[in-house]
């Protein structure tokens, strides 16, 4: 059944001012034309340039439900490549990371291609003398997909059709420059490994979840609470143990979370955090901290480490926390099932505390035996089977809703405000229906 | 301390997880003991890679307060079943025990079940006469997929 794919009226009725309709989440069509409409037509991110440092090297990964590869090119650039046998369709590399060498070889056929995606060899080519074959889809090989490379981060736009990539992120790209700017070099690398936690909701729950500040003291209470506690007999100036030190800020006020304050960008991007953060009273790394004034002058040094933006969302498929250099990646796979990855960096030239945080919170945080996840994991999976039952057609996104919010490009408010929830469905029906 | 002793140990630690006897299970760990379950094979440190879980005594005694609490993701509550396979010692050494239990695990919650296998290496020191636990490590055959929640303890 086509309901949607072909009334954009109908696409735009599912998005009010402070409301959306239950269908974004749970109606198959609307997740297909999601694939087609968002995803491929926005920039989507792939890999980190580390992962591929030898000409050759390669990851895979799904952009927007199609495979793609990404592959360190002769030249040292680096390419993201449709993962598809222009013969017949075989995904030509399956597994998640390696080197190709000078070929990328289909294992049905051996079809071969150059690292750029070019046809470089076809057994028994004479087979297709006297054919088109020249002129035909299969000799455009592996196409290449459109690619942006920024501080190391490789993001994709499968379509064609769409906006540029400064365009479209703007001012939100200053939250990975204050990540990658915690290194005194100026540069991260990807490492420790990667964890998968497979959800069975949609991927619009946890994109949303990443500056809902309204739920950490309910739906975290169970977690961060008993961490609170379990702390609660030590002298205040006892040293925290990091685990401590990372899950007691979830247990934060109401006040705590609406001063934070909360920035949207267009086309749906955000952060919170804007003041201060749950990230704020880590200890401090005295001779870190001299290496950063060395490295950047004390004043942009003191700007650099007081930020501590909570999540920046890179709408609609990356988030990261610059304060402590790890990112969740989400690889929609169905209306009601979603990958999540949760990655990893290294600060060039700091010391070895920041990563063993970094390992730290996201073991505590972002795995699939996380005591934070699984109630957040719960959560989505309770809205995704409650919005099955009809009644109420309505998710409400109103509160501190201000009609004037609706034509800023660049906006700060009160943390605990539902606008970045707001702001990224603005985006999505401007792409899911173009007037 | 005899094998079958070691061997018995082990045993009933399974089963007092699968009993939810938490606080019985975690005197069964040294001070300094730790669970952990690695990311990926013959992952060599905690401290410098991620893990699914590698938690000391505080962290534990957090898991096991946080699940007394009845967490949302704990509506409706966890289940599990060990099965084990008769634990090898593959290293004794006085009052140190090196061991290897194959394992089937099935985690229940309403209407869903799912079940992971693979391999669990404990460190068991002998402790004023007791053996406790200095190190479980447990070994996911499927420890690089994608994984739903695991609630309770492997």
């Amino acid at each position: 059944m086509t309901r949607y794919r072909d009334d954009p009226a109908a696409l735009r009725g599912l998005v009010r001012d402070d409301a959306v309709h239950r269908d974004v989440y749970i109606d198959p069509e609307i997740f297909q034309l999601e694939m087609e409409r968002l995803w491929a037509r926005t920039w989507i991110y792939v890999g980190h340039t580390s992962q591929v440092p030898a000409p050759g090297d390669y990851i895979t990964c799904n952009v927007a439900s199609v495979p793609v590869l990404m592959i360190r090119q002769p030249d040292n650039s680096v390419r993201v490549l449709r993962n598809r046998c222009a013969h017949k369709g075989a995904k030509v590399v399956s597994d998640w990371s390696g080197n190709a060498g000078r070929f990328i070889r289909c294992p049905y056929h051996n079809w071969s291609y150059r690292t750029d995606g070019s046809v470089a060899a076809i057994p028994l080519r004479q087979g297709y003398d006297g054919t088109d074959f020249a002129q035909c889809e299969a000799m455009q090989g592996l196409r290449p997909v459109a690619g942006e490379t920024y501080r190391g981060f490789v993001f994709a736009r499968l379509s064609e059709d769409g906006p540029g990539f400064t365009d479209y992120f703007g001012e939100s790209l200053s939250s990975i420059d204050y990540m990658a700017d915690r290194s005194p070099e100026g540069e991260m690398e990807i490492a420790g490994g990667v964890l998968r936690y497979m959800h069975d909701s949609n991927w619009k729950m946890f994109v949303e979840n990443l500056n809902d500040t309204m739920h950490p003291m309910a739906a975290h209470e169970s977690s961060a609470g008993t961490a609170k506690d379990l702390w609660s007999d030590q002298p205040v100036d006892a040293p925290k143990p990091m685990a401590i030190e990372q899950l007691v800020p979830f247990a934060g006020s109401y006040e705590f979370f609406d001063k934070m304050g909360v920035r949207v960008f267009g086309n749906g991007h955000s952060y919170s955090g804007v003041h201060f953060s749950i990230h704020s009273s880590y200890a401090a790394v005295p001779d870190y901290e001299a290496a950063m004034q060395r490295a950047y002058g004390a004043q942009r040094a003191k700007d650099i480490l007081g930020t501590v933006r909570h999540n920046t969302v890179y709408y609609p498929s990356l988030t990261i926390k610059g304060a402590i250099q790890t990112i969740r990646v989400a690889r929609p796979i169905a209306v009601d099932k979603t990958l999540l990855e949760s990655w990893s960096f290294r600060l060039k030239g700091a010391p070895d505390i920041f990563f063993k945080r970094n390992v730290t919170y996201t073991r505590l945080i972002n795995s699939p035996m996380s005591v934070v996840g699984h109630d957040d994991q719960q959560c989505y999976r309770l809205i995704q089977e409650g919005l099955a039952a009809g009644g109420n057609e309505w998710v409400n996104l109103q509160r501190d809703y201000r009609p004037e919010e609706r034509e800023a490009h660049d906006l700060t408010v009160n943390g605990t405000s539902e606008i970045s929830m707001r702001n990224q469905f603005r985006a999505w029906v401007r792409f899911m229906a173009p007037a | 301390m005899t094998d079958a002793e070691v061997t018995r140990f082990i045993y009933r630690e399974a089963r007092l997880l699968d009993e939810k006897h938490w606080d019985a299970w975690y005197e069964l760990f040294t001070e300094d003991g730790h669970y952990w379950v690695p990311l990926t094979r013959n992952q060599p440190d905690a401290e410098f890679h991620t893990s699914l879980a590698y938690e000391d005594k505080l962290l534990l005694r957090l898991r096991i307060e946080r699940l007394r609490r009845r967490p949302p993701s704990q509506h409706p509550e966890s289940w599990s079943q060990h099965v084990l396979q008769a634990p090898e010692i593959e290293a004794a050494d006085g009052d140190s025990w090196q061991t290897r239990t194959a394992f089937h695990y099935a985690e229940a919650r309403g209407d869903a079940m799912q079940l992971l296998t693979g391999v669990a290496r404990h460190h068991l020191v002998r402790n004023d006469g007791a053996l406790r636990i200095r190190l479980k490590r447990v070994e996911l055959l499927n420890c690089d997929a994608a994984l739903p929640s695991i609630q309770l303890f492997l």
